[in-house]
Formats: C-alpha cells, sequence, structure tokens
C-alpha cells in the first residue's frame, strides 16, 4: 500500500485526471439533459472532482469500503462505476445499478466493489461506517473504511457518534469532510464555530488534517498516510478538502439567488481541473495535445453512455413492491 | 427442560446463538459487565469476551448505525435499546437506514439484525420507562416486528429473529421479564418460526389482537361476557409484522370489527382474520 506520492506512477495519475474529466464532462451533459426536461434531479460534484478522486486513488476499491454522500459522483467513477451506469442513475432506468431507479441519483451503492449504498438523509453514513470498521478490525485483513460527507453533515448528532465510537474503537475509518462552505444557502459561519471541521478531531483524540482540495498529490499524500494509520491499527483519521461548490446545491437550487456573484466569478477562476491539468504538464506526464485527446475520448464516452441509458428501459411498475423483504 | 421466566428465554436465546453462529454479537448501553439494566445479557461478556458483548458510549444512534455496520459486514448484531421509549433518537437509523437497505438497493445489500428493547408500563417506570412503540414501528416497511408474551414465546421468537435475513425489532414486555416460568426447550427443539400468531383455540368471526400478554385475561373478560365461547377471538399477537394474518386469505375485517388490546397497534388496516390452521393455541 502506497503511503506517500512515491508510488503514484504517471499512469495512475493520468488515470485518475482521465476519471476527473469524465466526471465533469458527465455532469455537465447531465444538467443539460435536466435542463431539457430529461432527468428529474441533479447533484453536482463540480469544483470536488479533483479532491474525490484523488482520495479514492490512495485506497483500494475491491479490499476497501465507500460510504459515500450524495455529492461523491467522481468517487463513484473512481471506485468503478462506469459512465454508461451512472447516466443508468441519472435517468432511473430499471439496470441502474445502484437501486434499479428508486432512489435520486446520487445515492450511489454496489456490494461488489464494496460502495455501501447511500441515502438522502444527511450524516447516517458516519456511525454505519464506525461499524463497518468494527467488523473489518475484527477481521483483520487490514481492510478500511472510507466515509465522505460536507461540512453541513459535521452539525448532525450521528457525526458526533461515529467519530466518538470509531475513535474508542480504533476502528479502520477515513472521515472525510468535503468542505465547500455551503450547505444549500447556508454558509459555514452558521455551521461551524471556528476555523473548520479538522479541529474537531482534537475532542476525540485522533488527528485532524486540513488540506487544499485542489491539490491532487495533497489529497491523496494526507488520505494514504490515513490510510496506513488505519490498516495499521492506529485508529480513524479526520480530514477536511477545502473545496469548492461551482454548480448550486442541486438542479433545483440557483446559487446566484443567495451568492455574491462576485465570489462566485472568484471561485469560478479557481476551477481545481485546469491546476491538474497543469500541474501534469509541469511535471512532464502531459501535453497539450495529450489534454485534447483524453478530453475527445471522454466526450465520446459521455455520447455512448447517454445514449445507452436514454435508450435502456424503465424499471417494471410491477417491480415497486419488491424487495422490502428477503422473501419478496 | 429447565422453567424460565420471560428474561431468563431472552438470555437463553442470546447463549444459544451465540453459541451457535460466531457472528452473532450483542452492543448496547451496560450489556456488558453489568449484563444489561434488566439482566438479559447476564454473564454473557463473561462467556463471549467484549469484542461480541459490547458497551457502547451512551448513544442510540450509533446503536443502531453500528449494528447496521456490521450487519452489513456479514455479522449478525443483536443490539439493545436500554427501554423502547429511548429507541427515538436512533429512529432515523432504524426507519430511513435499516430498514430501506434491501428496498433502496434493489436487494444488492440486506440487513440481518436485531435491535431488542424492553417495552411496554406495569413496572412505576413512568413516562418515559413504560412506552409501547410498536405502532411506529409496524408502520415500517422492511422491518419485522415480534411481541413476545411468554418464555417459550421469547426464546423461540428471538432465536428465529437472530437468524431472519430481515431486521427485525424485538420489544420485551418489562412487566413480564419475572412473571410465569416456564419449562423451555433447548436449541432447534426451542425456535419458532416468524409468521405463526398465537391464538387460542375458539372458533370465531373476529379476532382481537392482543399483546403484553393480555389475551388471557380477554379471554376470560369475553367469555364471562358473552357466557359461552364468544363471537370475539382474542389472539396474542407475538408476530406484528409480519403477521400470519395477512396471508390469510379469508378476507379482510373491517377496522371497527377489530379490538385492539394491550397494544396500541392499529392493527386493523391490513389485518385478516385468521384460519385456524394458521395460529398457534396459547
Amino acid at each position: 500500500m502506497p503511503t506517500d506520492d512515491r508510488s503514484l506512477t504517471p499512469e495512475r495519475v493520468l488515470d485518475a485526471y482521465r476519471t476527473v474529466l469524465r466526471a465533469r464532462a458527465l455532469d455537465d451533459r447531465r444538467f443539460v439533459l435536466n435542463r431539457a426536461g430529461k432527468l428529474a434531479f441533479i447533484i453536482s460534484p463540480r469544483g470536488h472532482e479533483v479532491a474525490q478522486v484523488a482520495a479514492i486513488t490512495a485506497l483500494e476499491p475491491g479490499r476497501d469500503r465507500f460510504c459515500l454522500y450524495y455529492r461523491n459522483f467522481a468517487a463513484a467513477l473512481a471506485c468503478g462505476f462506469t459512465p454508461e451506469e451512472l447516466m443508468l442513475s441519472a435517468f432511473a432506468r430499471a439496470s441502474d445499478p445502484s437501486s434499479g431507479g428508486r432512489q435520486t441519483p446520487g445515492n450511489f451503492g454496489s456490494r461488489r466493489r464494496g460502495v455501501i449504498i447511500g441515502s438522502s438523509t444527511v450524516g447516517p453514513q458516519i456511525p454505519k461506517a464506525a461499524g463497518i470498521g468494527l467488523a473489518l478490525k475484527w477481521r483483520g485483513e487490514g481492510g478500511l473504511c472510507f466515509v465522505s460527507f460536507g461540512e453541513g453533515a459535521t452539525s448532525q448528532g450521528d457525526f458526533h457518534e461515529g467519530m466518538n465510537f470509531a475513535a474508542i474503537h480504533r476502528c479502520p475509518v477515513i472521515f472525510f469532510c468535503e468542505n465547500n462552505h455551503w450547505a444549500i444557502s447556508v454558509p459555514q459561519r452558521l455551521q461551524v464555530a471556528g476555523p473548520g471541521v479538522a479541529e474537531r478531531a482534537g475532542a476525540y483524540g485522533i488527528p485532524g488534517v486540513r488540506v487544499s482540495g485542489d491539490d491532487f498529490f495533497e489529497v491523496y499524500r494526507v488520505v494514504a498516510q490515513a490510510a496506513s494509520r488505519a490498516r495499521a491499527g492506529e485508529g480513524p483519521t479526520l480530514i477536511e478538502a477545502d473545496v469548492l461548490r461551482l454548480q448550486s446545491h442541486s438542479t433545483d437550487d440557483d446559487q446566484r439567488a443567495y451568492r455574491d456573484a462576485d465570489e462566485l466569478a472568484a471561485e469560478a477562476a479557481r476551477d481545481p481541473i485546469p491546476r491538474m491539468r497543469d500541474a501534469l504538464i509541469d511535471r512532464g506526464w502531459l501535453t497539450p495535445e495529450g489534454d485534447r485527446r483524453v478530453g475527445e475520448e471522454v466526450s465520446r464516452e459521455v455520447e455512448r453512455a447517454t445514449e445507452a441509458a436514454e435508450a435502456a428501459p424503465d424499471p417494471d411498475p410491477a417491480s415497486l413492491a419488491r424487495h422490502v423483504y428477503a422473501d419478496g | 427442560m429447565a422453567e424460565r421466566n420471560l428474561v431468563q428465554a431472552i438470555r437463553e436465546a442470546l447463549l444459544e446463538e451465540m453459541e451457535r453462529d460466531p457472528r452473532v454479537c450483542v452492543l448496547g448501553e451496560d450489556v456488558g459487565r453489568k449484563g444489561g439494566v434488566f439482566k438479559a445479557t447476564e454473564g454473557l461478556q463473561q462467556r463471549f469476551g467484549e469484542d461480541r458483548v459490547l458497551d457502547t458510549p451512551l448513544a442510540e444512534s450509533s446503536i443502531a448505525g453500528v449494528a447496521q455496520g456490521l450487519a452489513l459486514e456479514d455479522y449478525r448484531p443483536v443490539a439493545e435499546m436500554q427501554f423502547a421509549d429511548y429507541s427515538y433518537p436512533a429512529f432515523n437509523q432504524i426507519v430511513n437506514e435499516i430498514a430501506r437497505v434491501r428496498y433502496r438497493s434493489n436487494g444488492d445489500f440486506s440487513c440481518p439484525l436485531v435491535i431488542r428493547a424492553p417495552t411496554g408500563g406495569g413496572v412505576r417506570g413512568a413516562l418515559y420507562h413504560s412506552q409501547s412503540p410498536e405502532a411506529f414501528y409496524c408502520h415500517v416497511p422492511g422491518l419485522k416486528v415480534v411481541l413476545p408474551s411468554t418464555p417459550a414465546d421469547a426464546k423461540g421468537l428471538l432465536k428465529a429473529a437472530i437468524r431472519d435475513p430481515d431486521p427485525v425489532i424485538f420489544l420485551e414486555p418489562k412487566k413480564l421479564y419475572r412473571g410465569a416460568r416456564q419449562e423451555l426447550p433447548e436449541g432447534e427443539a426451542a425456535l419458532l418460526p416468524l409468521g405463526v400468531a398465537i391464538g387460542s383455540t375458539w372458533r370465531s368471526s373476529i379476532c382481537a389482537p392482543c399483546g403484553h400478554g393480555t389475551s388471557r385475561p380477554a379471554c376470560d373478560r369475553w367469555k364471562r361476557r358473552a357466557g359461552s365461547p364468544s363471537s370475539t377471538r382474542p389472539i396474542e399477537q407475538a408476530d406484528l409484522v409480519p403477521r400470519s394474518l395477512l396471508s390469510s386469505p379469508s378476507g379482510v375485517l373491517r377496522a371497527s370489527m377489530l379490538r385492539s388490546r394491550g397494544s396500541p397497534v392499529p392493527m386493523c388496516r391490513r389485518c385478516h382474520s385468521a384460519p385456524a390452521s394458521n395460529t398457534r393455541s396459547c
């Protein structure tokens, strides 16, 4: 297991960059489809993509568990969901792998990928992750549970209860807070007193780390360190990734109604994807020509995924009451 | 066979299931060294260790949430809420998370766990140690709800609940914990299937679902009133969801025809009359 960025080969980073571009392009297409009336409801990862993909790249899909939240579209791609699968979710088709069209499309789940099915309430995945961590600790095979949430979720009692339990039992859990400073329209200053979320870790006797969420290599490094601690039996870590919310909360929200226009323009100019691209070009791992080629390939993937998902059948209404119980 | 009261029956069921299946574990407030405030888990931590009988922080939402995490990882947790009244802080975990896992994942995930809780009044517990929340939980799709009234039912149904593939809310009438004793079979012989109501042998056209051990007084009262086998049939409703009554082909009774006693569950909407073959005699 990598503990620092030396094991980050150019190939792995370029794969991650492609995943970041996929997330952005798919999300842009979902918004167009929503405005065209074809998709009901979307929550965008715009601004979070680099942090999400960097975090998952530092972990081991297949071995680890992932309790994601509804803004983790890019993280889901990094965990192995394909563009077509995520479009099937967006269209709520029968073959949506997460829920067969039963949930809003941000609630990712796939047993074989270790992605624990999410829900729409805020924060309940946090004590659940502590329990999964306890089970992984008992099993003793070095697996860990990664759980993510926004800064709004840290106001929930479940944040405290889950952190407290995992800290007491030194569960192998990484608490990953994506702090975009807005919970729909409520700014961070009305959500968290003090500088932020990372400081709260001290109250549980565990490390708390704040990291710039637009720096792929830094996010990778702190998540890999937290993973090393977890796998070594040293317990959980709280990571606060400072990210931007470059899109409204959801397709039903318009942040221009409550955020300052200058601030939105300034944040748009700090989009983390060009920064990642420039870092890769500076390292000589990517050329502008290579970047253009990847972008074109991703566009074609988005086209194929959209066409396939749009043509896929809706769930059979007769299946509405299935899976309430094991025998139904 | 030894004579046991209801709380001893609970303990015996836990012990037997923990011995049978190493995935079964117990967690909750005071369940470990103290053995639970009603002694339902007494001696289990000494026998199975601090992991498998885990004293949790005093936080019900995480008791349910952690239990769910364990169940998702193929353990078989039995979580204790110290009083059913205190299950409400865990209501979101139980109702929105645990009960919905299978449905919302289209059958990809399941959550086989048991949440035990002492319920009902009768022990001078006043407002917050006497509540009977079965009505809430009976109306939650995805949950099964059990309310035993005899030691044999408690043991047999708890064993079945632990083995069940779905989440079960197992409510224990605390007034009956140290009530009547009964000879209990051991091991597999004690197992009772979920989904079979316990009825009187009377034939009748109306069923009166009872809980908290009230079917016998109900029988007596209605016998006195009618003077002869009544047209009302008290049924000790140990197994509230899924009700055996639900599967009856013999027709739906209207709400006004049902009399509920002992349990505040509004049974009527989904309750059917029960054929004798689908009930066990009390």
